[in-house]
C-alpha cells in the first residue's frame, strides 16, 4: 500500500464527475424543452422580429376582434369550469363519501371523456342535437331541416367544456377526500350533525385546497382548449383566442407570428393569473390534517342508496353513451342527414379512412410515431430526473420540478407558437430549420407531455424503498448501472403508466398539430378536423370512433397493471 | 478484512446534533455492536462509515485510506464494504443468484468464476439449491440469509449490519444470533452490527459501543460495561442500572472501595486509580440488592409497589432519605409486603462510576 488515499480519491472525483454530467444534462433538456420556447415567446412580445417596438402591440391591442375574442375565451372558460366544478364536485362527493356499489366501473366511465380527444367529444355532441342529427331522426324528434344546431353558441362550447373538463374536478377532489381522516367526520357525526351539515361544515371548508386548485386547473383547461371551440365556435364565428390565432396563422402564414405572438402572451397571461390567484387565495390559510388514520368511511344511503346510483348511472348515460352513440350512428350513414335504416346502414366512411384516404394512413402513422417516441422518450428522461428530484432535492431542482409544469398549464397554442418562433429560422451550427417538418411537433410534445410522465414515475420513486438503490450502490454500482439494472425495473410499472397516459393524450391531441402541421406531417386530430371543416362530418365522425376505440382498448389494457401501481397513476382507475 | 478508525465525527441535521464528536477503533475482525435506543445516533454513524451522507468534521479510515474527511468523499460504491439493511433491501426483480451475483457482475467477474463464488456463498449461508427462487418466496430467516450471502460474496474487508434481526419473530432470532456468531468465526471479517437491543449486543459482539445523545459513551466488553459502566447513562441504559450518590471512605488496593450509601456502608468495586471523595456516584444492580432483618444493618427504603413476573416479584422502592431515588430488585415468592411498607436493604456488589459529572 504505497499511497492508497490518492487512488480512492480520484475513485471518488470520477463519480461526481459521472453524477453532475447526467444532472445537468438533464437541467440541460428541461431548460431547452420548458424554459426556451416560452423565453422566446416573451422575447418576441418585447421586440417583433429583434426590434424593440409596441407596434405589433399596439396594433394587437387596438383590434376589437382581439377584446372580443378574449371577451369570448372568459365567458366559455367561466361558463365551462363552472358547470364542470358542480358535476366533478357532486359527483367527488357522492362516490367518496356514500356506499354506493359499482363505484369502480361508474369512475372509469365518468373519467373517460377527459381521455379522449376534446375535438371528437365535441362532434359527438354536436350529433346530439340539431337537424342533422341521425340519432334524432331515428327516434323522430329531429328538428326541421335548416333550423340551426343549439351546440354552435357560447353555450354549446360551455357545455362540451364543463363536460370534458368535469372529470378533472372529480380526481382532484376525489384524491383529497381519500386523505380525509374518518375521525374528523365522526366527530362532527357525534357533535350531533347530520351527514349532510358534516359535508357542508366539515368537508367542503377541508377541501377547500383541492377545490380551488382543480378550479384552477380546469379553467386554464378550459381556456385553452382549441378543439371544442374550432368545432362549435368557428361555424358560427364565435372566436375564442385559441381560434382566433389558429385562423390568423392559417390565413395569413408565419407574417403575421408578431401579432399572433402577442396573442399568445395574452393567452398565456390570462391562465397565469388563473393559477396564481389560486395561490393567494389559499395563501396564510392552513388546511393541514392530523391524523394518520383510516380514510373516511362512507355514509349509509340506505333506502336512499338504489336512486343515488341510478342517477349516477343515467349521468354517465348522458355524459358518455348519449353522445357517443350519435357518433357512432352518424358513422354509419353514407352522408349527413341521410336517415339511418337496414338499407341506409354502411360501413363506407370507415372503409374510405382506414383504406382509401392517403391523408388518414399518413395521420395514423405519424400520430402513433410521434405518440410513442414522445412517451418512450419522456420516460427516459424522466427516470433519471425523478431521481434527482425525489432523492436529491436541493433549491436548483425544485426549480426545475416547477418548470416542467409550465408547458402543460399554459394553453398548447402558446407553447405552439413559441415552438415557431424557435425553430423558424435554421438551427445554429446545423443550418435546417425544423419548422414546417415533424420534429417541432415532436419537440412541443417532448414539452408539453413531459410532466404527464413525471408525475406518476415521482410517485413511483416515493413507493420505493430506498435501500434497494443502497444495497446496489454497495455492490459497487455508479449511478447509470444502478438507474438500468435497478431503478428503472422497480418504476417499471409507474413508467409504464406514464407512457401511456402520454400515449394516450398525444395520440387524441390537435391544439399542437393545428398550428404546427404541414403537409406531409399531419396527425389523427388535423385529418380530422379536416374532414369535419370540410363538411365531411361522417368521414369525422368514423375516425372519430376508431380513435375512441384505440383508447379505451389502452384504458382497458392498463387495468391489468393496476395492481402494481401506486393509488391515483391511472385517472381512470379508482 | 479492514480496520475502522473513526476520529472526531460530528454531523448537524439543521440544530439537530446527530453525532458529536465521536471517535472508535475497531480492530481487524472484531464484531463490535453499537448499542443505542432509537435517534441515538447509531444509524447516522452507520451511514456515514458507509458513506451516505458526509459528514461535518472527523475522519473515518477504512484500513489505511481515508475515506471520509474534510477534503475527501470516496462514494459508498467505492468503500468496498457490505451492508445488511434492516428491511434485507433485497432486489424484487432479481432472483436469489442474481441477487447475490450482483456486487460481482459490478466488479467484472465472470463465468465460471461468478457462479462458483455465488454457489459457495449461499452455500455459506446453507442456502444450496435456492439459487433460482425469487426473494418473494423465502421466508424472513431465509432473505436475512441471502442477504448476509450477497454482501459477503465479493469478499469485503467491512462489513454493516443494520438492525438485522429487527423483523424477524422471536424464536428466528435466537438461531439467527448463532449463525452470525459462527459465520463471523468462519469468515473472520471486520462487523459493526447497529442494535437497540441489549441481548442481541451481549450475545454477539466482542465489543459493544454505547450511544445516546449523538455521543459514543462507552466502548468495552459487554461484561466489563456491565459490571464497569463509564458513567450513569451507561449504568442506566446496559441492565437497567441504579445510580446513587455515595462518599467514599477508604481505596483498598485491590479495586474495592468503602462507600457510605445513605449512612450504610458498603463495600464495592472501583477503579484502582479512584481516590476517596465525598460526593461519587455508585451503580447497583437489581440483583445487588437483598431484603435483610429490620434490625439489620442497610438502606431504609420504603415499598412502592411489588409486580409479579412469574414465580418472583420485581420490587420497587424508594430510599427512606431521599424519596427520588428509587430502586428495584427481584424477590421470590411469596411476598407480602404491602406499599408503604419499610424494608432494610443490603448491598452485597457495585461498581463506583469514575465519570464524577452526569453525563
Amino acid at each position: 500500500m504505497s499511497d492508497p488515499i490518492q487512488m480512492i480519491d480520484a475513485g471518488g472525483l470520477r463519480e461526481r464527475v459521472e453524477d453532475s454530467a447526467l444532472l445537468w444534462s438533464l437541467v440541460l433538456v428541461v431548460a431547452v424543452l420548458s424554459v426556451l420556447p416560452l423565453a422566446r415567446l416573451l422575447l418576441e412580445g418585447i421586440a417583433p422580429a429583434g426590434h424593440l417596438s409596441a407596434d405589433a402591440l399596439l396594433r394587437v391591442l387596438g383590434t376589437s376582434s382581439t377584446w372580443t375574442a378574449t371577451q369570448h375565451s372568459l365567458v366559455t372558460a367561466f361558463g365551462g369550469t363552472l358547470l364542470a366544478v358542480v358535476v366533478g364536485t357532486l359527483v367527488a362527493l357522492t362516490v367518496s363519501l356514500t356506499d354506493i356499489r359499482g363505484a369502480n366501473a361508474f369512475v372509469f366511465c365518468f373519467v373517460a371523456p377527459l381521455l379522449l380527444a376534446a375535438q371528437v367529444v365535441a362532434l359527438a355532441w354536436l350529433q346530439v342535437f340539431g337537424p342533422s342529427s341521425t340519432l334524432l331522426k331515428l327516434i323522430g324528434i329531429a328538428p326541421p331541416m335548416g333550423s340551426r344546431n343549439p351546440l354552435y353558441s357560447a353555450g354549446g362550447i360551455i357545455l362540451v367544456l364543463g363536460v370534458q373538463y368535469a372529470p378533472l374536478v372529480f380526481l382532484t377532489l376525489r384524491a383529497g377526500l381519500r386523505s380525509l381522516p374518518q375521525e374528523l367526520l365522526e366527530a362532527g357525526l357525534a357533535g350531533g350533525a347530520g351527514p349532510m351539515k358534516v359535508v357542508r361544515t366539515i368537508v367542503m371548508p377541508l377541501m377547500t385546497p383541492p377545490l380551488l386548485a382543480s378550479v384552477a386547473l380546469c379553467f386554464v383547461s378550459c381556456l385553452g382548449n382549441f378543439g371544442i371551440p374550432a368545432l362549435l365556435g368557428i361555424p358560427g364565428n364565435y372566436l375564442v383566442l385559441p381560434t382566433l390565432i389558429y385562423q390568423r396563422l392559417a390565413g395569413l402564414g408565419p407574417g403575421v407570428l408578431s401579432e399572433v405572438a402577442v396573442l399568445s402572451v395574452l393567452i398565456g397571461a390570462i391562465a397565469v393569473i388563473g393559477i396564481v390567484s389560486q395561490d393567494l387565495l389559499l395563501r396564510g390559510r392552513d388546511f393541514r390534517t392530523v391524523s394518520a388514520s383510516a380514510v373516511a368511511r362512507p355514509f349509509e344511503l340506505q333506502r336512499w342508496r338504489l336512486p343515488v346510483e341510478v342517477a349516477l348511472w343515467t349521468l354517465t348515460a348522458l355524459l358518455l353513451v348519449l353522445p357517443l352513440t350519435a357518433l357512432v350512428l352518424t358513422s354509419l350513414v353514407p352522408a349527413v342527414g341521410v336517415p339511418l335504416n337496414f338499407e341506409s346502414a354502411t360501413a363506407d366512411n370507415y372503409h374510405f379512412v382506414l383504406l382509401e384516404h392517403a391523408g388518414t394512413r399518413r395521420a395514423l402513422r405519424n400520430s402513433f410515431g410521434l405518440s410513442a417516441t414522445a412517451a418512450i422518450a419522456i420516460v427516459v428522461i424522466a427516470v433519471p430526473l425523478a431521481y434527482f428530484l425525489v432523492w436529491r432535492r436541493n433549491r436548483l431542482l425544485r426549480l426545475v420540478n416547477l418548470v416542467t409544469e409550465v408547458p402543460y398549464a399554459l394553453p398548447g397554442v402558446v407553447l405552439a407558437i413559441a415552438a415557431i418562433l424557435v425553430f423558424l429560422k435554421p438551427l445554429p451550427l446545423l443550418g435546417v430549420s425544423l419548422y414546417n417538418t415533424i420534429w417541432i411537433i415532436l419537440f412541443c410534445y417532448l414539452a408539453r407531455f413531459l410532466v404527464l410522465g413525471l408525475r406518476p414515475i415521482i410517485s413511483g420513486y416515493h413507493q420505493l424503498d430506498r435501500t434497494l438503490e443502497e444495497a446496489s450502490q454497495i455492490a459497487g454500482a455508479r449511478l447509470l448501472r444502478r438507474l438500468v439494472t435497478i431503478i428503472m425495473p422497480l418504476v417499471a410499472p409507474a413508467a409504464a403508466a406514464g407512457a401511456l397516459l402520454i400515449f394516450l393524450t398525444a395520440f387524441n391531441e390537435l391544439t399542437v398539430s393545428a398550428l404546427l402541421w404541414s403537409s406531409g406531417t399531419e396527425t389523427l386530430g388535423v385529418v380530422f378536423f379536416s374532414f369535419q371543416q370540410g363538411g365531411d362530418s361522417t368521414y369525422a365522425a368514423a375516425l372519430g370512433v376508431l380513435t375512441v376505440m384505440v383508447s379505451f382498448g389502452l384504458m382497458l389494457a392498463t387495468l391489468a397493471l393496476a395492481n402494481r401501481l401506486p393509488r391515483g397513476v391511472l385517472p381512470w382507475r379508482d | 478484512m479492514a480496520r475502522l478508525t473513526v476520529e472526531g465525527l460530528t454531523k448537524s441535521f439543521g440544530s439537530f446534533r446527530a453525532l458529536d464528536d465521536v471517535s472508535l477503533q475497531v480492530n481487524d475482525g472484531e464484531f463490535v455492536a453499537i448499542l443505542g435506543p432509537s435517534g441515538c445516533g447509531k444509524t447516522t454513524l452507520l451511514r456515514q462509515i458507509a458513506g451516505f451522507d458526509k459528514s461535518e468534521a472527523g475522519r473515518i479510515l477504512i484500513g489505511n485510506s481515508v475515506v471520509s474527511s474534510a477534503a475527501t468523499h470516496v462514494p459508498p460504491e467505492r468503500r468496498r464494504i457490505g451492508i445488511v439493511f434492516q428491511s434485507y433491501a433485497l432486489w424484487p426483480h432479481m432472483s436469489v443468484a442474481e441477487n447475490v451475483a450482483y456486487g460481482l457482475t459490478v466488479a467484472g467477474v465472470k463465468e465460471p468464476e461468478r457462479s462458483r463464488r455465488v454457489d459457495a456463498a449461499l452455500s455459506l449461508v446453507d442456502l444450496d439449491g435456492f439459487g433460482q427462487r425469487t426473494p418473494a418466496m423465502l421466508s424472513g430467516g431465509q432473505r436475512q440469509r441471502v442477504a448476509l450471502a450477497r454482501c459477503l460474496v465479493t469478499e469485503p474487508g467491512l462489513v454493516l449490519l443494520d438492525e438485522p434481526l429487527a423483523n424477524l419473530d422471536v424464536h428466528l432470532r435466537a438461531s439467527m444470533e448463532d449463525e452470525f456468531v459462527r459465520f463471523h468465526e468462519r469468515t473472520g471479517t471486520t462487523m459493526i452490527y447497529i442494535t437497540h437491543d441489549q441481548a442481541e449486543a451481549m450475545a454477539l459482539a466482542d465489543r459493544i459501543g454505547v450511544m445516546d445523545s449523538g455521543r459514543l459513551l462507552q466502548l468495552a466488553k459487554p461484561s466489563q460495561l456491565y459490571r464497569e459502566p463509564a458513567n450513569a447513562r451507561v449504568a442506566g441504559f446496559v441492565g437497567d442500572g441504579m445510580v446513587l450518590p455515595v462518599a467514599i471512605r477508604s481505596v483498598d488496593g485491590d479495586g474495592t472501595c468503602a462507600a457510605d450509601l445513605y449512612g450504610h456502608v458498603v463495600r464495592v468495586r472501583c477503579e484502582p486509580t479512584q481516590k476517596a471523595v465525598s460526593a461519587a456516584q455508585v451503580c447497583l444492580r437489581a440483583r445487588d440488592l437483598t431484603i435483610v432483618a429490620p434490625d439489620a444493618a442497610g438502606v431504609a427504603a420504603r415499598v412502592d409497589r411489588a409486580v409479579y413476573q412469574g414465580g418472583f416479584f420485581r420490587l420497587e422502592a424508594h430510599v427512606e432519605a431521599a424519596p427520588d431515588k428509587l430502586l428495584h430488585l427481584t424477590v421470590p415468592e411469596p411476598f407480602m409486603l404491602a406499599p408503604g411498607a419499610a424494608v432494610k436493604l443490603d448491598v452485597a456488589d457495585g461498581w463506583i462510576i469514575s465519570g464524577t459529572g452526569r453525563n
